[in-house]
């Protein structure tokens, strides 16, 4: 892939993207194809994040107390843990699981709309299909994103505990206690952050394969399979600046 | 035939992808109040003629014009605009899928009116009840065969009541009752209402009941054109090969191949 062939799908996705946000008014004023769009990428995304947390959290306690044992600090292990949920864990995580749920959802029904002549039906009916189609269920995915990041930290957190206390014997006083005292409201405002700006990333990159898939089977498989790719490294990769830059 | 009669104009247009010609230097014009059809064998650019007609497709030359503006002029906005007097039959359908029958036919008139939901009922029941499906209001697009769901497809492309109408291949598919349906109610819309229709079709024998027009498209341009009585009586080969359907004639069935025997030979070696 030359230079000049990656310039021009950056160059097309920035314009996408604008096309995207400039559609945001139309779509916050039917709010009803944006509740639908949280119910398929948030609502029903929930179990999967809500498992993932429990048990990233119950391995965090884990390994949090059997590194902090070393160091005669288990009484941290509340704080350890909600910092690292909080700030990285918690949003990359859930960014990843989002990708690779929703985020192939929206590619494939994209991409199969595409294929079917669903779009260019709707073209010829006057309604355009970004502002239709592909605007709600950006906008669906970027409001999800922070509140699943929430409720898998928050799920982790009582995973940790549930290893922390009740398995390992960590005072329980002492987890909850440590952990308020240290977390500031600014290691939440990080992780709200990341997981707005991974948001705004997957669900682009989601209804940007999508909408630009060869219209063939093969060719949605493998705009699905470019969607998981894209979104995960851009997630990684925003990760480190957006952690660069607020810390 | 003077200018105001023609609805929509291609002039000298050309269209190519891939380094492939599919039209060149096409003069056309359709008639308002009548229906026009296009035929062809297949590849010869019949759907990419009407996606230059609906402005889905820009030509590489020339000019298309509908309604008396140059289409390549339009911004998207005044594309739309001009689209709402349009109606599109796709070749399949293309019914949304995550909506029932109802709501499929209800759509454009969500999108772009603000009528009350018992006159929406309304006139959704009355277009389904003249493509026989009322019926079949609730039923999922999944729910339906090929030939129901482009009845669907065709309440839902008069359900504005478009000054033009556009069919892809409209017949294919459907049973000898549902095609006389069809076929009726094209006429009726044209008559009564004095829809342009553009209909692309293979079928020989349903055209030359339903048009008042037909263009035989050949080799990226226009082969005949006239009634398809005209058409039927035209002494060019190629028309007549086309029109009696025989695999023998100037066109080719076969694509272009190097000789069988040497071809299985290949393989054998």
């Amino acid at each position: 892939m030359s230079l000049i062939t990656v310039t021009a799908e950056f160059g097309r996705f920035a314009l996408f993207l604008g096309r995207l946000v400039t559609g945001i008014p139309s779509t916050l004023r039917r709010p009803r194809l944006l509740i639908e769009q949280i119910h398929m990428t948030g609502a029903l995304s929930l179990v999967i994040i809500m498992l993932s947390g429990l048990f990233v959290g119950m391995v965090l306690g884990l390994q949090g107390y059997d590194l902090l044992r070393r160091f005669g600090s288990t009484e941290s292990l509340g704080t350890a843990a909600a910092l690292g949920l909080l700030r990285e864990l918690g949003p990359v995580i859930t960014a990843l699981l989002f990708a690779g749920r929703a985020g192939t959802a929206m590619t494939s029904e994209i991409g199969l709309m595409l294929a079917t002549d669903q779009l260019a039906a709707m073209e010829m009916m006057a309604v355009d299909p970004v502002r239709r189609i592909c605007v709600p269920r950006f906008v669906g995915g970027l409001l999800s994103m922070p509140l699943l990041a929430a409720i898998f930290s928050a799920i982790g957190i009582y995973g940790a505990q549930l290893v922390g206390v009740k398995l390992m014997g960590v005072d329980a006083g002492q987890f909850w206690s440590q952990m308020r005292g240290a977390v500031e409201l600014r290691d939440v405002l990080e992780g709200v952050v990341k997981s707005i700006a991974f948001g705004i990333a997957c669900s682009a990159i989601a209804v940007y394969e999508g909408y630009h898939a060869v219209p063939t089977a093969e060719g949605v498989g493998r705009a699905t399979t470019r969607t998981v790719v894209t979104s995960s490294v851009a997630i990684l990769a925003i990760d480190y600046m957006l952690t660069a830059v607020l810390l | 035939m003077t200018a105001q009669d023609a609805v929509a104009t291609l002039e000298g247009v050309g269209y190519a992808v891939g380094g492939r010609t599919i039209l060149a230097g096409l003069d056309l014009a359709i008639q308002r109040g009548r229906v026009t059809a296009i035929m062809g064998p297949s590849g010869t650019g019949k759907t990419t003629l009407l996606r230059l007609l609906t402005g889905q497709l820009q030509p590489s030359s020339g000019r298309v014009s509908v309604a008396g503006f140059d289409l390549s002029r339009l911004n998207r906005r005044d594309t739309y605009a001009l689209r709402r007097r349009m109606g599109m039959l796709f070749q399949n359908g293309a019914l949304l899928t995550d909506l029932d029958v109802y709501e499929n036919v209800a759509f454009p008139l969500r999108e772009h009116t603000d009528l009350p939901e018992p006159l929406i009922r309304r006139i959704v029941l009355m277009k389904l009840e003249a493509v026989g499906l009322r019926g079949a209001a609730r039923l999922m697009p999944a729910e339906l065969s090929g030939g129901m769901a482009r009845r669907v497809a065709l309440a839902r492309a008069i359900v504005m009541d478009p000054e033009i109408l556009i069919y892809d291949e409209p017949f294919a598919g459907l049973d000898p009752i549902a095609l006389g349906m069809v076929l009726r109610l094209i006429r009726d819309l044209n008559q009564s209402l004095g829809i342009t229709s553009i209909v692309v079709s293979h079928d020989v024998h349903v055209i030359e009941r339903l048009a008042d027009h037909a263009v035989l498209l050949s080799g990226g341009g226009i082969a005949a054109a006239g009634s398809p009585t005209e058409l039927a009586s035209n002494p060019d080969p190629a028309v007549r090969q086309f029109m009696s359907g025989s695999a023998e004639g100037p066109v080719p069935f076969h694509y272009p191949a190097p000789d069988l025997a040497s071809d299985l030979a290949d393989g054998v070696r």
